[in-house]
């Protein structure tokens, strides 16, 4: 009888802490607690290079202990981090955010601190090159994000295959081949009839670049979608689904498996080259192409950007001034052109791309050309920011993209078309 | 007679039926523990279910109808309105077709499959747990490392698969563009992890069948064919219902490998034009990519009713197909 009473009432336990086990979910980075010790949190994903550094602001910063949350690849990172923002915990007090994924967060200001209020004083938006400064500006003005690092575009060519084809390879010439988008598909298309070879990897690759160099993205200020409204993106759709038409694509999707195939099989001439692909190229070219690619400060229509990130500080962090504190001294020239040093990661502060390190390096895989001033002579060719609204970026991934490679797959241009703007109304609606 | 019973309530002068003894504090106790404390014991089940499973079924339904968007805390109220908007929708239902497809292309020869390598393994082999370990080998494998694999293997450029077809003399097959072809490479990646797991479920129902009637069929002069149909697969049929409820459930629900099956890494497209894009991956898309959660929650509860309504008819159609032969129907 006793025994029993003991049961039921342990059974009563297990129950009351199974319930209060699942109540209390994880309550996220939270503050350290006693003798003026704070606990800061920080997420990134990929490399930043910013475990020496954190260390080093730990030293510089005794009160403050720094949390380093990373995630290997950005997708999952950044899908994690709407959802927290969205259940309004678990967040860092300070998050980077990509380029990609800005557009969706700019939309809700007022979900994150505005760096101008709490931010330092000394720090100002000409610490920045400016179309940086203005892409981690929201609408209504708030300062969501400093700028981290950029992807400046250059375009990246095989010599020898120009060769082969009986193409000028030399500098002054490919110069003028990149000259404008008319003169790339111009030579594009003598490459192809030359070679029978693909002249790039894939449409989608060429049409993003080109679609990032317009004014406006695929949204407008007020929110509404532009992508038939546009004619300029119509243009560019119909010049680059003639050139793959015409044989110029490879057909490769960009960072597929077969891609990184194309790479090594020399399937394709050109690439369009930020500042990261380098790493890239080398990486899926492999030692045994090693001295046939090379990269020149030339691009198409003047320059473009792709890629790199910012640090935000969310409204739920529990020390917004000290994490914008931290978020601040990351993104100041001196600490960015270490990253750079560890990473490769191209910094976009104007002072970082005057400094000797930067302007000194070089590559040796694309025949010890001086890449750190390469690309920031491409990154001044920037000329603003383009007003990207939310759903820009899942319109390039989920409508125009997938509609480019319907394409090279058979399909129409015209129902290439059709299909990415049926898609793109999906999405913004 | 009548008046008396009629009358007797409204009196209230009958005596009081004889009361039970009093119980005792501790009876009560006793009485009590033999009556609730089962439910306590399989409470803890119920509880973790609850929260797990049954919450988040009852708030998907709560929330499919609404328009809510991941990031907006409160949506609006619109009733049935996604449902409406679902039967519309042509990608639903372009979803909808691939996951058939799919799905038929590969439960049905896997369980074939299944069976026939169930009898094979359960003739006089050497080393019968080697083999039996052997057909699971592929459920081992990380299904993440398969979807990889078969992607490479089924590349349109570079690909194994291609190769090998090339070298036979046939023509190069685009696996990721033709809608059936990448609808095939799917449902091969599917048959290749779970025909081995199937078998041995199979087999396993096979050592049960009791001798005495193969004995019984051999001694009336039944080959070994015969007795495959008509004595193994009617006694089969409890193990195939589970079977094919299971790869039901399973097979409407693929998504890892469609998803790790697209060009496009990380795409939850199902190609470029949707053409291997299944119900869960559309769901997921919608749920965290558009972030339209309270329409991904209208796209979940219609796959769930889905999912009852085709294991119900496989679940005739099994019982149907298993019994030939054997006349009892319990």
């Amino acid at each position: 009888m006793r025994s029993n009473q003991r049961r039921v009432f342990a059974g009563a336990i297990a129950l009351a802490a199974a319930v209060g086990l699942t109540a209390c979910g994880d309550s996220g980075a939270d503050s350290g607690s006693g003798s003026g010790q704070i606990e800061l949190s920080i997420g990134t994903f990929t490399e930043f290079g910013y475990e020496d550094l954190l260390k080093e602001y730990e030293d510089l910063h005794p009160n403050i202990k720094i949390v380093h949350h990373k995630t290997g690849q950005g997708g999952p990172y950044h899908q994690q981090l709407l959802t927290k923002l969205a259940a309004n915990s678990g967040l860092e007090d300070v998050v980077a955010i990509e380029e990609g994924h800005l557009p969706d967060v700019l939309d809700k200001p007022h979900l994150f601190n505005n760096l101008a209020e709490i931010g330092p004083k000394d720090v100002k938006p000409e610490r920045w090159l400016d179309w940086k400064y203005q892409a981690g500006t929201a609408k209504d003005g708030t300062w969501v994000g400093y700028g981290t690092d950029i992807g400046p575009l250059a375009m990246c060519y095989r010599k020898d295959l120009l060769d082969a084809a009986k193409m000028p390879s030399d500098e002054a010439s490919v110069k003028a081949m990149f000259e404008s988008w008319d003169s790339y598909f111009a030579a594009g298309d003598q490459y192809a009839k030359a070679t029978g070879k693909a002249w790039f990897d894939s449409a989608s690759q060429i049409f993003n670049a080109m679609q990032n160099q317009l004014d406006e993205g695929y949204v407008t200020k007020d929110n509404k979608l532009a992508i038939e409204s546009n004619q300029d993106i119509k243009d560019n759709w119909d010049q680059v689904t003639a050139a793959a038409k015409g044989g110029q694509t490879a057909k490769l999707v960009a960072f597929s498996p077969e891609w990184n195939a194309g790479f090594k099989q020399g399937a394709f001439a050109t690439k369009t080259c930020p500042s990261w692909m380098l790493g890239v190229v080398k990486e899926q070219a492999g030692p045994e192409n090693a001295g046939k690619w090379a990269v020149t400060d030339a691009f198409p229509n003047g320059g473009g950007n792709w890629g790199g990130s910012f640090l935000a500080v969310p409204k739920q962090s529990q020390h917004p001034k000290e994490a914008a504190e931290l978020a601040a001294w990351l993104t100041a020239p001196e600490q960015q052109v270490k990253a750079f040093e560890k990473t490769g990661n191209f910094p976009s502060q104007v002072e970082a791309l005057d400094s000797p390190e930067l302007l000194g390096s070089t590559n040796d895989y694309f025949g010890d050309v001086k890449v750190g001033q390469l690309f920031a002579t491409m990154a001044k060719k920037v000329g603003k920011a383009q007003y990207k609204g939310p759903g820009d970026g899942k319109i390039q991934e989920n409508a125009t993209s997938p509609a480019l490679q319907a394409v090279e797959a058979g399909k129409s241009p015209e129902e290439g078309w059709q299909q990415a703007v049926d898609a793109a109304k999906k999405i913004v609606k | 007679m009548t008046t008396v019973t009629r009358r007797a309530p409204h009196q209230g002068v009958a005596p009081a039926p004889p009361r039970p003894p009093k119980l005792t504090w501790r009876q009560r106790l006793s009485n009590m523990d033999v009556k609730w404390s089962p439910y306590v014991y399989i409470a803890p089940f119920f509880v973790v279910f609850g929260v797990v499973g049954l919450f988040p079924l009852l708030y998907t339904s709560y929330l499919s109808l609404f328009d809510r968007d991941l990031l907006d805390l409160d949506g609006t109220y619109i009733g049935l309105g996604n449902y409406t908007e679902l039967l519309r929708d042509s990608q639903f239902w372009n979803a909808l077709v691939n996951t058939l497809s799919i799905f038929v292309l590969s439960t049905g020869p896997q369980i074939v499959v299944a069976v026939g390598l169930a009898a094979l393994l359960n003739t006089r082999l050497r080393a019968p747990t080697g083999w039996r370990v052997g057909v699971l080998l592929p459920y081992v494998v990380s299904l993440v490392a398969v979807g990889i694999i078969f992607a490479n293997l089924f590349g349109p450029n570079y690909g194994l698969v291609n190769g090998i077809l090339e070298l036979l003399g046939f023509d190069r097959v685009d696996w990721q563009s033709n809608r059936f072809f990448s609808h095939l490479a799917i449902a091969t990646m599917v048959n290749w992890r779970w025909t081995g797991y199937n078998a041995l479920i199979v087999l396993a129902a096979m050592k049960a069948i009791p001798k005495e009637i193969h004995e019984a069929a051999l001694i009336d002069g039944a080959s070994a064919v015969r007795r495959f149909f008509s004595v193994t697969l009617p006694l089969l049929r409890p193990t195939l219902i589970f079977v094919v409820i299971t790869s039901t459930i399973g097979g409407l629900q693929i998504f890892t490998e469609p998803k790790l099956f697209d060009a496009m890494p990380g795409s939850n497209n199902g190609g470029s034009s949707n053409q291997f894009q299944t119900i869960t991956l559309y769901m997921y898309q919608t749920g965290f990519e558009t972030q339209r959660l309270g329409y991904a929650s209208a796209v979940a509860w219609v796959l769930f009713l889905l999912i009852i309504v085709i294991a119900v008819i496989n679940f005739l159609l099994t019982r149907r197909l298993a019994s030939t032969g054997v006349e009892d129907d319990r």
